[in-house]
């Protein structure tokens, strides 16, 4: 279910040069993207 | 504390090239993890997850290949798959994780 | 030989990790200070917290399992004598350090060290845009020893470090504000959650943000996209619009820990309380057969159910919240967070029974502190120091580890002129 889909991408994945990506068909291409980046401050349970 | 920038700014930055030779950025610490591997930053404080163990063969080869397609191919990466790889690489190379040897 | 189609990210944690990415370190449970919200009810030092050597054996862990960075805390933990001599031995073995400070050690002499340092950050915590609504937090005269540091550190060129703050009722008006003040220092403005945690279990009430208030934030974050931090601790949030940037989803065990000032390890600095207990590094395998063997860690990487979330719509984006939030407002660890964005925590919060577990181990200072009027713990106009379950004295920690002889209340300063 693309809605489905469109909530479980984690929001720091970014294509090279896109701003903020949205959802819809950014999020389809997302579930197969070998790499995805977070910042070090992006992960729950550290001060 | 210093804190680099990622490569090119801004939107439009320029395609991946396959055919130049890469390297990992000595600022960069390599994880391997059951699915596949974490990378850190220590300037820009980025976290990359590599999402199998092919793309980690491949960007620990890079230093030792002619060409980023060179070491994909070296790595089992069938043509179909290229394009996903070169994706992968250049997400890399946007945040610094990589960069291009002389 | 190309590998299968990669899982989502959050499916692929639950194979569980080599190493937790970071972790939280709470060096001491001494503070200076005696915030009402602490999340780890510290003030007093603890007379079993790991010597020099033990620290250094944990860092020697984390070097050998590749921890890329530890979040240095407590308490205040530059009030520890080797402090310094501990963020050298980490750095030098690569192992990332941001400690968090009030900023009461933070002189000239100190900033100009830390400008210096490839491998250190430093976050300054700070409740207010103001000293009034600061102050009320974390008591009079903190909001100026956090300015004075920010200032020493601009000084001394350091340009990027962290100005953290706790989001409350009443700073949540004050957004801009605070952005401008980090600004203003060259800092990176980092707004985090509270958590009804350690003394902000008795704070929680009044302290956290109404809905409306919550609403404003999320949409003040998505605003600010990537330049304000959040530690993604506002995955809560992400049915309200979308998720905010990070991994959305509670990293306790899976990809984050907290070790406390006495070696034992616990799922979460939010979670400190025996039921979140992993282990000990004191024990035989330390740190690394904790976080490789722990069978409450083990439990926690296991697929979540949901529970009564799963029936939600939301609950792929929120994945039902914080646990410690959760745990310490006697809410069922399968049921709604007490701020659930859907609204579904308030028939919860009707239903749950009076009695929620308490934060233990209690280090909170017992008799006045400089800088509070009245009591350090309780609701206000109570008397001081609550016991805690009932009992006169701190709360045993049931890892095989006999209750401390003697509580330390001496205060952390004497004998330190601040310059």
């Amino acid at each position: 279910m693309t809605e489905q889909a469109v909530m479980e991408v984690p929001a720091a994945v970014t294509e090279p040069g896109e701003q903020d990506p949205g959802p819809g068909d950014e999020a389809l291409v997302a579930e197969e993207l070998l790499v995805e980046e977070v910042s070090i401050d992006g992960m729950c349970g550290v001060y | 504390m210093s804190t680099d920038g990622a490569g090119p700014a801004g939107a439009g930055a320029a395609r991946f090239d396959l055919d130049r030779p890469w390297r990992i950025d000595d600022r960069v610490a390599v994880r391997p993890e059951p699915f596949g591997a974490l990378l850190y930053h220590f300037g820009t404080r980025r976290l990359s997850f590599l999402k199998n163990t092919t793309v980690l063969a491949v960007l620990r080869s890079l230093a030792e290949h002619p060409s980023a397609r060179s070491a994909c191919a070296a790595a089992g990466v069938p043509e179909a798959a290229l394009p996903a790889y070169e994706r992968a690489l250049a997400t890399l190379a946007e945040s610094s994780m990589i960069t291009e040897r002389p | 030989m190309t590998a299968a189609a990669p899982a989502r990210l959050v499916e692929q944690f639950e194979l569980g990790l080599a190493a937790p990415i970071c972790l939280t370190w709470e060096l001491t449970y001494a503070c200076n200070l005696a915030c009402v919200h602490c999340l780890s009810s510290s003030g007093r030092r603890d007379p079993h917290e790991l010597t020099t050597a033990e620290c250094r054996g944990v860092i020697d862990t984390l070097e050998r399992m590749q921890v890329f960075y530890v979040n240095i805390g407590g308490g205040e933990p530059t009030v520890r004598p080797d402090f310094w001599d501990l963020v050298g031995y980490a750095t030098a073995r690569h192992v990332g350090v941001k400690f968090s400070t009030n900023g009461i050690r933070i002189d000239r002499a100190a900033a100009r060290r830390l400008a210096g340092s490839d491998y250190v950050d430093v976050q300054i915590s700070l409740d207010g845009a103001t000293a009034g609504v600061n102050d009320a937090v974390r008591g009079a005269g903190s909001y100026a020893t956090a300015l004075r540091a920010m200032r020493h550190l601009a000084d001394a060129g350091l340009s990027g470090f962290k100005l953290s703050v706790v989001v409350t009722r009443h700073n949540v008006s004050q957004l801009d504000e605070l952005k401008a003040l980090a600004d203003r220092y060259g800092a990176q403005l980092r707004l985090t959650r509270l958590r009804p945690s350690g003394r902000g279990a008795d704070t929680w009430p009044q302290l956290h943000p109404t809905a409306a208030q919550q609403r404003r934030l999320y949409d003040w974050l998505r605003a600010h996209g990537e330049q304000v931090l959040t530690g993604d601790s506002f995955f809560h949030l992400a049915p309200y619009g979308g998720p905010l940037p990070g991994l959305n989803l509670c990293g306790a065990g899976r990809v984050v820990c907290l070790i406390d000032p006495v070696g034992d390890v616990y799922a979460c600095p939010f979670a400190i309380h025996e039921n979140f207990l992993a282990g000990s590094v004191r024990r035989p395998g330390g740190f690394e057969a904790v976080w490789r063997d722990s069978e409450l860690f083990a439990e926690l990487r296991r697929p979540q159910s949901g529970g009564a979330c799963r029936s939600c719509g939301f609950f792929d984006s929120c994945r039902g919240g914080c646990m410690a939030a959760k745990f310490f407002t006697g809410l069922p660890l399968d049921g709604p967070d007490p701020e659930c964005a859907a609204g579904h925590a308030t028939a919860a919060l009707a239903a749950a029974g009076p009695a929620a577990p308490r934060p233990a181990p209690d280090h909170s200072r017992r008799g006045p502190v400089r800088g509070q009027a009245g009591p350090v713990r309780g609701a206000a106009g109570t008397g001081p120091g609550r016991p805690v379950r009932g009992q006169a004295g701190p709360v045993p920690v049931s890892i095989g580890r006999r209750p401390p002889a003697r509580a330390c209340d001496e205060d952390p300063l004497s004998g330190f002129a601040i310059r």
